[in-house]
């Protein structure tokens, strides 16, 4: 049995066939099919298992508002739930399964779920798994996440990838239908940048779906003509298979464009979606309308689906769903229906019209009267009629049209919160006034469903957008029929009668809700779940209103809709979160000498996107607590190297540098010497503790600023904010050089010497003591820059060489410094230095410090005006009770004083309210063999030697701790000053 | 959102850093007699209005101007863009 | 003379260069960068000296491409300048005795990674990285902006198809890895 249901026609290539399997069985159809037109073609109505009662379904449209044929498509990890079979473009090979069924399609065992739909309706959870509670998390809630849901996931990696882009244009032009075709002809000889975008493979929208024609061509071929020469302007982009998913602020509109979803696998390096954020002047929304069906009695019998499908399946993709056909309607669409499908050789059972004065037919039937009801277990056999005089007529058919008029797509008009207005002539919703900036809605989707009115539609509306002077173009003669549509939502008297048929609301679910008083449209959509699918109840929403408005009395306008948000159709999560998965197109920063230590076997840590080395271990070494101790030690005893080039640097020249420094830190810098380098400390306005480095002093007019690794960024922002918004006349320059230097600190009693044999001056003591900065010369005539400043405690320097020679500075550095045994440090000895020697870093700069509570107090000048200055001197931030920065050590040496832990009073309660304080950082301090730690503690700097608890009850940690000077070593500085 | 820069034109919004109320350039004189307030409705009190609002954004991504942008904060409607260093100057900001 | 071996960003001791069907991405090591900023007061004579070295003062927006130093905008009164680094090692030292106490100057060099994409294919690899409107770009165009998080600059050169990109230099291997997926995606 081979494409039983295949008329004559159409615009698919017969030349060629496709192989593709469904549910395991093989079918073939042809390229321009979809997989449900080609599974029609079979002789396959029914494609799917309803959400709730697990009813048989066939496809409902022919399009991108499908709720019904919903199928799994490809397998292992490319397996994808949820898409409509409708839109997927069939190509050789393709399989596809259905999806929501326990065994097979055909014997779903969860159809049991339908003989219990008196109890199933809304609001049924809510109601029924109120009690007893404890049974919710164990029983109820495990059986229905395993019932719920459609498709299932493959629980693999996706293999492919996605793209995102970015275009520009004077006019986007949504949807490629007459409208469109007609408003990218206009706007694309007029010379604008015009892209048009249309979620379809083939461009026409319904022209490709009818038989009228447009001047002496059939609309399909007009739209191919069109397309040809809308190809041939460089100034328009067309993109087939491209979804407009939100309109967004400011001309900005959201589009997936697939593609690769039309092979089983994309190309080698090629996304299998892009993600385009279009940047547009103008935009014409020209999406067309969405058909809607009559609700009666057992409406979602597979066979049973739109009029315009019927159409669509018949005259684009030669396919009828059944030799015989019957067609319900409320307009004259039904009719043109019957004409099209009759002039295929289908059979025609009859049309049902429930207006009375109905167009005759020499061809077939018409009958004025209301379908009551279907039969047929798998798929439609018989159509129940009550005619106009009550009597009854049984119609057989395997396929039913439903004409119920058109819905504009409005969607986009409402995604900056425009709200819809009623019209009375297609009893539809059109876009209001209150359009996003930029927009302009034209033909069906403004509510002018003729063809005639759509090429005028898309001539005017690329006229108006674009400013273009002039008369309309000559436009070719094409219909102009009127609709005739008497408003019609449903049958009187059915009940279980399919409004969503993805949801699976019916009616009856309707009336319930409104009954039980969820009577504002926002309250049915949620205890109902009407229009809360994957549809969003594109074929739904219409039929629900309108039997609101009749059950409340008054009119659908009064009942108002939803609101319409993106994106318009499913949107895979994937496509939005585009190349950045896992650790792919994570940015990072390589320091200078990464390659160096890399080759060393150094263990890297990210900070601030910086990859740093923690630690150099040795083969010999077991635990990272035996590399970080060698390390600090052999930098105490002889010498360390460590890369800085991480610390942000901030180059502030101009002749109000120093004024400027003055401003930004709380500390003076006015009267520091040329070739001095001092410490700063940055306040926030709120006198909070914000960033600290040092500044040193090239030249009169020359500063290079450092700031912590993690605000390099912030700080800079804020210094161009001081500079900007606050003193805009002072002359001072600032610019980021972080990563033009690339600087090492060399650490230790034989730092000198080590780098005495680099440094091409003389750095002995005398001639660049403590804290004094230059630009020197290194290795013979490299230029470079030298600081005395010391993280460490120890003698020590950084130097910097533009970063192209920091992985020959580094080779150079252990070169010379073989002799002293030079050893590279990471972070974490780092780290332990700074801790042994109470130097304050991210966890006690944390965002709750003050300059008093770091014990710098005294460092915040009162002679000038700084950032943070004033509100430092606040009440609550001084006098009694305030937190000062301490040491601690364990009376117990064995025991450890872990960051986090609270400090408590010896003998007192342990608890939040007698809270004395916190440790910020702890460490082994290989030099004590114990270890220490600093924090904050109330009065601190009066207590010390005095023993406290130290408590973490989370953690179940209660150690008794003596408070200390946070200088561990050499509290004095005497080897810094070596 | 689309912020149109005075000196570069139409910008992405994403190109920007977002502060807040452009009444943080009115920084206070800290030897008046009334600094302490001065400084504490300053760096604490704002206006949070459903409309217009003069706020501060950083072309962080750009130029690294900072800019002062009137925006609705209710339709997004962006109706003026100025270089916050003019904005400063106007109001009397100097060194 | 000192013994010290320069890298590439990217690590190398020679410079990468990757070539698809319609595209080619080449980093480019020979550029001396040094920033100008105009001093206040000075704008004037700051604006004659970067004319005398350009032929132009940059507009915002805009590169001078000129030789053997062109240079870009970056912000209000400041510029970036370029030259061959063979010839120009020490290029932030001779502007700032050309340009004295009229402008700030400072080093540049290290702090960029340089990248010459070049190729029919150039703008639709662009279009897969930024939101610069490439295809509206024309010569001396000079846009900063966003490639995946990196900020970066996009000189638009004389050859309609070869733009200059300047990105972090920390991040050298970031962006490019960014570059050549967005070549695999289009070429």
């Amino acid at each position: 049995m081979t494409q039983v249901n295949r008329l004559p026609g159409g615009q698919i290539d017969r030349t060629q066939s496709c192989k593709f399997t469904f549910d395991g069985k093989a079918y073939t159809g042809h390229p321009g099919d979809t997989l449900a037109s080609a599974l029609l073609a079979n002789g396959v109505r029914l494609m799917g298992r309803s959400f709730k009662y697990h009813r048989p379904r066939g496809p409902l449209t022919a399009g991108s508002e499908e709720p019904n044929a919903l199928v799994e498509l490809r397998d292992g990890a490319r397996q994808e739930p949820n898409t409509r079979a409708t839109t997927v473009e069939l190509y050789d090979g393709l399989l596809a399964k259905s999806q929501n069924r326990v065994g097979s399609l055909r014997f779903d065992l969860l159809a049991i779920n339908d003989r219990f739909s008196n109890v199933l309706t809304a609001g049924f959870y809510y109601k029924t798994f109120m009690w007893p509670a404890a049974l919710w998390e164990k029983l109820y809630e495990p059986i229905i996440r395993k019932a719920a849901g459609l498709g299932s996931l493959s629980l693999k990696d996706d293999p492919d990838v996605y793209d995102k882009g970015f275009l520009h244009c004077d006019l986007l032009i949504i949807g490629a239908g007459p409208t469109g075709l007609m408003a990218a002809l206009t706007a694309g000889r007029a010379g604008a940048d015009v892209i048009l975008a249309d979620e379809d493979f083939a461009l026409g929208g319904r022209l490709n779906s009818e038989t009228l024609t447009i001047g002496d061509q059939s609309g399909a071929d007009w739209a191919a003509e069109v397309v040809g020469e809308l190809a041939t302007l460089p100034n328009v982009r067309i993109m087939p298979r491209t979804t407009v998913i939100g309109a967004f602020d400011h001309g900005v509109y959201g589009a997936v464009e697939r593609v690769s979803d039309h092979m089983y696998a994309p190309d080698a390096g090629k996304p299998r979606q892009v993600l385009w954020r279009i940047y547009t002047q103008k935009t014409i929304l020209a999406a067309g309308a969405t058909e809607r069906p009559i609700a009666f009695e057992n409406n979602d019998r597979p066979g049973i689906m739109l009029g315009g499908a019927l159409r669509t399946y018949a005259n684009r993709f030669a396919v009828t769903a059944d030799k015989r056909v019957a067609i319900f309607t409320n307009n004259d669409d039904g009719h043109r229906t019957a004409a099209d499908l009759h002039a295929k050789g289908v059979r025609i059972s009859a049309v049902v019209d429930i207006r009375p004065d109905v167009p005759r037919s020499l061809d077939y039937e018409v009958l004025h009267g209301e379908l009551v009801n279907t039969k047929g277990r798998l798929g439609l056999t018989f159509a129940e009629v009550r005619l106009a005089d009550g009597t009854m007529r049984t119609l057989e058919c395997g396929a039913l049209g439903l004409s119920g008029g058109w819905n504009p797509n409005i969607h986009m008009t409402c995604h900056q919160r425009g709200r819809p207005l009623w019209n009375d002539d297609i009893a539809a919703f059109v876009p209001g006034a209150d359009l996003p900036a930029g927009m302009v809605v034209a033909g069906a989707a403004n509510g002018n469903l003729s063809t005639t009115g759509a090429l005028q539609g898309g001539a005017a509306a690329a006229k108006q957008a674009l400013g273009l002077k002039g008369r309309l173009p000559k436009l070719p003669q094409a219909e102009d029929a009127p609709v005739n549509l008497k408003p019609f939502w449903y049958v009187e008297g059915c009940s279980r009668a399919w409004l969503d048929q993805q949801n699976d609301v019916t009616v009856k679910d309707v009336k319930l809700s409104h009954q039980e008083g969820f009577r504002s449209v926002e309250h049915l959509k949620r205890y109902t779940t009407l229009g809360m699918a994957t549809d969003q109840g594109k074929t739904s929403n219409m039929g629900g209103l309108a039997i609101m408005a009749e059950l409340a009395g008054k009119t659908i306008p009064e009942v108002g809709t939803t609101i319409f948000r993106p994106p318009y159709t499913p949107t895979a999560i994937g496509v939005l979160g585009g190349r950045h998965r896992g650790q792919e197109f994570h940015p990072k920063r390589l320091t200078p000498s990464h390659k160096w230590a890399e080759a060393q076997g150094a263990v890297f840590v990210e900070v601030g996107n910086w990859l740093r080395a923690q630690w150099f271990p040795q083969a010999s070494e077991t635990h990272w607590r035996e590399t970080v101790d060698r390390e600090v030690l052999a930098t105490r005893n002889s010498v360390g190297v460590c890369d800085v080039t991480t610390l942000g640097k901030v180059d502030v020249q101009g002749t109000d540098a120093a004024g400027f420094l003055n401003k930004v830190y709380c500390n003076g810098f006015a009267k520091l010497a040329v070739g001095k380098t001092r410490y700063g400390l940055m306040l926030r306005e709120d006198g909070i503790a914000m960033d600290d480095g040092t500044a040193a002093r090239l030249a009169e007019d020359h500063f290079v600023v450092t700031t912590t690794t993690a605000n390099a960024l912030p700080v800079y922002r804020h210094m161009e904010f001081v500079r900007q918004c606050l003193f805009p006349d002072m002359d001072v320059q600032v610019i980021s050089t972080t990563e033009a230097w690339a600087q090492y600190a060399v650490a230790g009693p034989n730092s000198r010497k080590l780098l005495s044999q680099i440094v091409d001056q003389d750095i002995s003591n005398d001639a660049f003591p403590f804290m004094a900065c230059g630009n020197i010369t290194i290795c013979g005539g490299l230029r470079a820059r030298l600081f005395r400043i010391s993280f460490s405690g120890e003698l020590a320097y950084e130097i910097a060489v533009p970063t192209a020679y920091g992985d020959a500075l580094i080779r150079k550095i252990m070169e010379a410094g073989a002799q002293y045994d030079v050893t590279p440090y990471g972070t974490e000895a780092l780290g332990v230095m700074r801790i042994e020697k109470g130097h304050a870093a991210g966890n006690e700069l944390n965002g709750t410090t003050t300059a008093l509570n770091l014990g710098m107090g005294r460092m915040v000048s009162k002679k000038k005006d700084s950032v943070g200055s004033t509100l430092s001197e606040r009440e609550g931030l001084n006098g009694e009770g305030q937190l000062y920065q301490v040491g601690f050590k364990p009376i117990d040496p064995k025991d450890p004083v872990p960051a986090g832990a609270h400090l408590m009073n010896a003998d007192g309660p342990v608890d939040a309210a007698h809270d004395q304080g916190y440790v910020t950082s702890a460490c082994y301090s290989p030099h004590l063999d114990h270890a220490i730690a600093i924090g904050f503690l109330k009065n601190g700097a009066d207590r010390m030697g005095e023993h406290m608890r130290l408590v973490s009850p989370l953690t179940g940690v209660d150690v008794k701790v003596e408070i200390t000077s946070a200088h561990f070593i050499d509290p004095e500085g005497e080897r810094l000053r070596a | 959102m689309i912020i149109d820069h005075p000196l570069l034109g139409p910008r992405d919004a994403a190109e920007f850093t977002y502060l807040g109320d452009a009444k943080l350039i009115d920084r206070p004189d800290w030897q008046s007699e009334t600094a302490r307030q001065d400084f504490y409705e300053y760096a604490y009190l704002r206006e949070n209005p459903a409309g217009w609002h003069q706020e501060l954004w950083f072309h962080e991504a750009g130029d690294r101007s900072w800019l002062v942008v009137t925006r609705n904060t209710v339709t997004h409607e962006i109706s003026k863009v100025e270089l916050a260093r003019d904005v400063a100057r106007a109001r009397g900001r100097s060194k | 003379m000192h013994d010290l071996q320069p890298t590439t960003a990217l690590g190398g001791n020679a410079p990468q260069v990757d070539t698809f069907d319609h595209i080619t991405v080449a980093e480019n090591d020979g550029l001396a960068l040094a920033s100008v900023a105009a001093r206040m007061g000075h704008e004037n004579t700051c604006h004659a000296t970067l004319k005398e070295l350009l032929g132009a003062v940059p507009e915002p927006g805009k590169a001078v491409l000129h030789d053997p130093e062109a240079g870009f905008w970056m912000g209000p009164d400041q510029w970036m300048i370029g030259a061959p680094r063979k010839t120009h090692e020490l290029l932030a030292d001779d502007l700032k005795d050309r340009f004295g106490d009229t402008a700030s100057i400072t080093e540049q060099t290290g702090a960029w990674v340089c990248f010459d994409v070049i190729g029919p294919a150039m703008p639709d690899l662009c279009e897969r990285l930024c939101a610069v409107p490439i295809r509206r770009m024309t010569a001396g165009d000079a846009q900063r902006t966003m490639i995946h998080q990196l900020g970066c600059f996009l000189i638009k050169r004389n050859n309609p198809a070869h733009i200059r990109i300047l990105g972090p230099r920390a991040s050298a291997g970031s962006l490019h890895h960014a570059l050549i997926t967005a070549a695999h995606s289009v070429a």
